[in-house]
């Protein structure tokens, strides 16, 4: 009885292949993608201003209230952020990549990517939790740099508008702290991985042809990595574009998209809301991702 | 009359506009060493995987044993298959390995045991049934490879390439080697390669694939002495292609020609061919210096040119080497230049 | 770099400094929770800590909440894992040994879920939740957790089906074995640690997670969300400090098992 089912299935690829991809793809297909759906759709809908009830017609007034003084307030500092930290990511995770890929050998580079890989996959929420602790006015942070009389230094820093605030716990800068720490390893893995393709030889033949190593390094090793970086940013914007937790436990009561989307589905109950401001940052992406699957970037995903 | 052991009946396989086999027909006797050779792409490794049963023709017949399994899956006909990468299962041992096919088949342990190392036997490699695919050499894996395919008794034994990887003393061992175990097994071998040597050596019978399509068949030396297209002379051994106003010159007829380089005499500028010779009088271009032989161009005087083979009897390098510039005359029995089809 | 680098090549130590302070920034917050979750100090986050104990442990220990959350993310993430074992290996089978049209784009839905921020996949959810009215439960976590849980056993399964080449598939089959014979006996053992290892690693994702987790959860709280409802009404500090310590050890070590499994160093698949 068996062999006839492997034999029918044997004899028409179409229907193994229906069946292996079948459950994954009706589940993906209609789990998945059909909540994006209803998620978009639910965009065009709006509430009505009397009863507080979503109206189910099309309109796109939902998305004429993206420019209301406080939404685009909204987006600017979201996006601004992930401007500064992907910036800062790359700075930080170059050298580290780069080590990685030209240095580090046998068990120093397999503890180096485990180090890397295991905040990557776990702990998120006890990673943001531990910065609470660090950031705290009683923290350590604070306490280290009391410790070495550089106490002022931090009062100066916290004092600026914008990007300090009461304490490191209550400040863009905390925020922006937090973001860095926790996005890091997905900056770290495709540099380090766009720099590992690149062949020793091409190092090589600039030294060769008469290049100090300053500029082989400029040249030849930054274009390669460049893809790296890109593919890096595209993690860490995306992931400030859309983050909620971070700036809702460290930082003041301004909002960030993500805050803003979870009020609006919330207890406000204004899921049009809610969804339109969700397309936002996938807009965003979409475009960045075209630009950086321009660059190569994908590649080195 | 016993059924051939193999039959294609104008077998066909496209994929698309793409015509892989183009009409295949072929019989193949019970206990044949039977080689498929052609270049990739001619169609004989499809032809391979069709009897198999891992491809399926578009149209046409396989037969085995007068039985018609063009629709059978693998598993369900008589063939064994030796890949062409091994394909040892690596998290079994060889033993395992070796046992798989009559595992599957629920054959008693004990029983399997006394196969199993009968079938090691037979390569020679006893004693290797606990070792694993991984901690083995190239030439050995063959050799599981080979033991493992023919431990089910089936009536026809499929080779795919499987000395492409050896290196050249390993491979004319194996080629003995493996000539000697289909005479002891009894077993018919369909052999696949695009190493015309290896061909002509081993086998019994051969075909030679052009683009989907079986160009001859025949005994290595019908096939050599007796090419019958310009794709089996070229291919099979070199050749002297005579085309055109060449053939006419040389052998009177237009049609394309071949004559064997080995064929054609050297002789001295002023000798005069024999009574059923034709000739051509020359001068030397290049000799190459092989060792076994040496291996001329002659630019002949009427235009075109000659490739001569001569074996170094009493000639050393140095003769070689001075030979260039000198003129000959050639001569070649009427009777050595094939006339070809195609 | 293609090659490694030759005995006696040594990093110029500027770029050491850099690299490895990287790698400490990654991890001295952790020693941080590990830290505090000894402090005898009950209410605020001094630091240096006044004093150290053990109590807090023994505090979490007998909280029924804790213990409930904790069993709550035990059960969605072992769910959760097998559906995605399930359907991963599926998915991977289909793409590596099938020829069909629109492959990447099968590779593209299954990355889909992880790669769209997590605020996005958790809000469609539940939009499309409220659309079919279906009652937050036990199961809406799973359909969330199981969703982008799939992509690690792909990557994973697809990689080892690719080294695995189809030439042994075939060897089994010329031999008499047919297909779900072959699944079983040639197959599976090949890609039995990389299946597991994407387990592993889909547990640890599940177990962590909260992004998602929100939105598709209603009243009941993972370990993760009990530990964010700490981050913005903060009650119990010290046990949340050990409970934050518990969650590091249990998203690590499958992440470690995994890391064994495929083989060690060397790049994983994401």
């Amino acid at each position: 009885m068996r062999r006839r089912v492997a034999t029918f299935l044997f004899r028409h690829p179409r229907w193994s292949l229906a069946l292996l991809l079948g459950p994954p793809l009706l589940w993906l297909g209609i789990v998945y993608l059909g909540a994006l759906g209803a998620l978009l759709v639910q965009s065009f809908f709006h509430i009505d201003e009397f009863t507080g009830q979503v109206v189910k017609s099309f309109s796109l007034r939902t998305y004429a209230q993206l420019f209301s003084p406080a939404n685009l307030d909204i987006f600017r500092r979201t996006t601004v952020m992930a401007f500064a930290v992907t910036i800062a990511a790359a700075l930080v995770a170059f050298p580290l990549a780069y080590y990685m890929a030209r240095y580090a050998r046998g068990r120093v580079r397999s503890l180096l990517y485990l180090g890397v890989i295991l905040p990557l996959w776990s702990s998120y929420i006890v990673r943001v939790y531990s910065w609470k602790l660090i950031l705290a006015k009683e923290g350590i942070l604070s306490w280290m740099f009391s410790a070495v009389g550089l106490g002022w230094v931090l009062e100066s820093i916290l004092s600026v508008p914008g990007v300090g605030g009461p304490s490191l716990s209550f400040s863009a800068l905390g925020r922006f702290l937090v973001f860095l720490y926790i996005w890091l390893p997905y900056m770290i893995l495709p540099i380090q991985a766009a720099l590992e393709r690149v062949p020793k030889s091409l190092l090589e033949a600039s030294a060769d042809l008469g290049a100090p190593p300053g500029k082989t390094f400029r040249k030849v090793t930054l274009p390669l990595a460049l893809p790296g970086v890109i593919a890096g940013s595209i993690f860490t914007f995306s992931l400030t574009l859309g983050d909620f937790i971070i700036p809702g436990t460290i930082g003041d009561s301004s909002l960030f998209i993500g805050q803003a989307v979870l009020r609006h589905q919330g207890t406000a109950g204004n899921v049009p809301l809610a969804a339109a401001m969700t397309v936002v940052p996938m807009l965003i992406m979409a475009g960045y991702l075209t630009w950086a699957r321009r660059l190569g970037a994908f590649d080195a995903l | 009359m016993s059924a051939a052991a193999v039959r294609f009946v104008e077998v066909l396989r496209h994929y698309g506009d793409v015509r892989a086999v183009d009409g295949v027909s072929l019989e193949i006797a019970d206990g044949e060493f039977f080689s498929m050779l052609g270049p990739s792409g001619s169609g004989k490794t499809t032809c391979l995987r069709m009897l198999a049963g891992f491809e399926r023709p578009t149209a046409g017949r396989v037969e085995l044993h007068g039985r018609d399994v063009t629709d059978l899956p693998p598993y369900e006909r008589d063939v064994n298959t030796v890949f062409q990468d091994y394909a040892l299962f690596p998290h079994l041992t060889v033993a395992e390995n070796v046992a798989y096919g009559l595992t599957i088949k629920k054959v008693a342990r004990p029983e399997i045991r006394r196969r199993v190392d009968e079938a090691l036997d037979l390569v020679r490699l006893p004693g290797y049934g606990a070792r694993k695919p991984g901690q083995l050499s190239g030439g050995q894996r063959q050799r599981v490879a080979l033991a493992r395919a023919q431990i089910n008794r089936p009536r026809v034994l499929v080779l795919d390439e499987p000395l492409g990887a050896l290196d050249l003393k390993l491979r004319q061992q194996m080629q003995t080697e493996l000539k000697g175990i289909q005479r002891q097994v009894g077993i018919t071998f369909l052999f696949v390669t695009h190493d015309q040597e290896e061909a002509l050596a081993m086998s019994d019978r051969l075909a030679v694939f052009n683009q989907g399509r079986i160009e001859q068949v025949g005994t290595p030396a019908e096939v050599y002495e007796r090419p019958r297209t310009v794709f089996v002379a070229g291919f099979v051994g070199t050749t002297n292609l005579l085309l055109g106003a060449l053939a006419e010159r040389l052998t009177g007829t237009a049609g394309p020609a071949a004559i064997r380089p080995e064929r054609i005499r050297m002789l001295a500028p002023d000798a005069v061919p024999g009574a059923d010779e034709a000739g051509a009088a020359g001068l030397i271009r290049e000799a190459v210096y092989l060792g076994m032989h040496t291996r001329y161009s002659v630019e002949l005087d009427g235009g075109g040119e000659l490739g001569v083979v001569a074996q170094n009897l009493d000639l050393d390098a140095a003769d070689a080497a001075s030979a260039h510039g000198r003129r000959v005359q050639l001569a070649w029995e009427r009777s050595a230049v094939r006339p070809l089809v195609g | 770099m293609r090659s490694d680098p030759r005995p006696g090549e040594r990093a110029p130590w500027g770029l050491k400094i850099a690299a490895f302070g990287a790698i400490l920034f990654l991890h001295l917050p952790l020693l941080v929770v590990f830290l505090y979750a000894f402090t005898t100090d009950e209410a605020t986050l001094t630091f240096p800590p006044p004093g150290l104990t053990l109590r807090w442990f023994e505090v979490a220990w007998q909280r029924a909440d804790l213990w409930q959350a904790f069993s709550l993310s035990l059960r969605v993430a072992a769910v959760s894992t097998a559906m995605a074992m399930l359907l991963g290996t599926l998915a991977a089978l289909a793409v590596v040994r099938g020829r069909f049209v629109g492959r990447e784009l099968v590779t593209l839905l299954v990355i889909l879920p992880i790669a769209l921020p997590g605020i996005i996949t958790g809000i469609a959810l539940r939009s499309a939740l409220s659309l079919s009215s279906l009652p937050f439960s036990f199961w809406t976590i799973i359909a969330g957790h199981g969703t982008f849980c799939i992509v690690t056993v792909y990557n994973n399964v697809a990689a080892r089906l690719r080294r695995t080449g189809r030439s042994q598939i075939e060897a089994s089959m010329d031999l008499g074995a047919d297909t779900f014979q072959t699944f079983r006996r040639i197959v599976l053992p090949s890609i039995a640690t990389a299946l597991l290892a994407g387990g592993m690693l889909a547990f640890s994702l599940s177990f962590d997670e909260v992004i998602v987790t929100t939105f598709t959860a209603g009243q009941q709280r993972t370990l993760p969300i009990w530990i964010l409802d700490q981050l913005t009404r903060p009650r119990d500090r010290p046990v949340t400090n050990v409970t934050a310590l518990f969650v590091i050890a249990v998203t690590t070590l499958p992440i470690l098992l995994a890391h064994k499994l495929s083989g060690g160093g060397g790049r994983e698949d994401r």
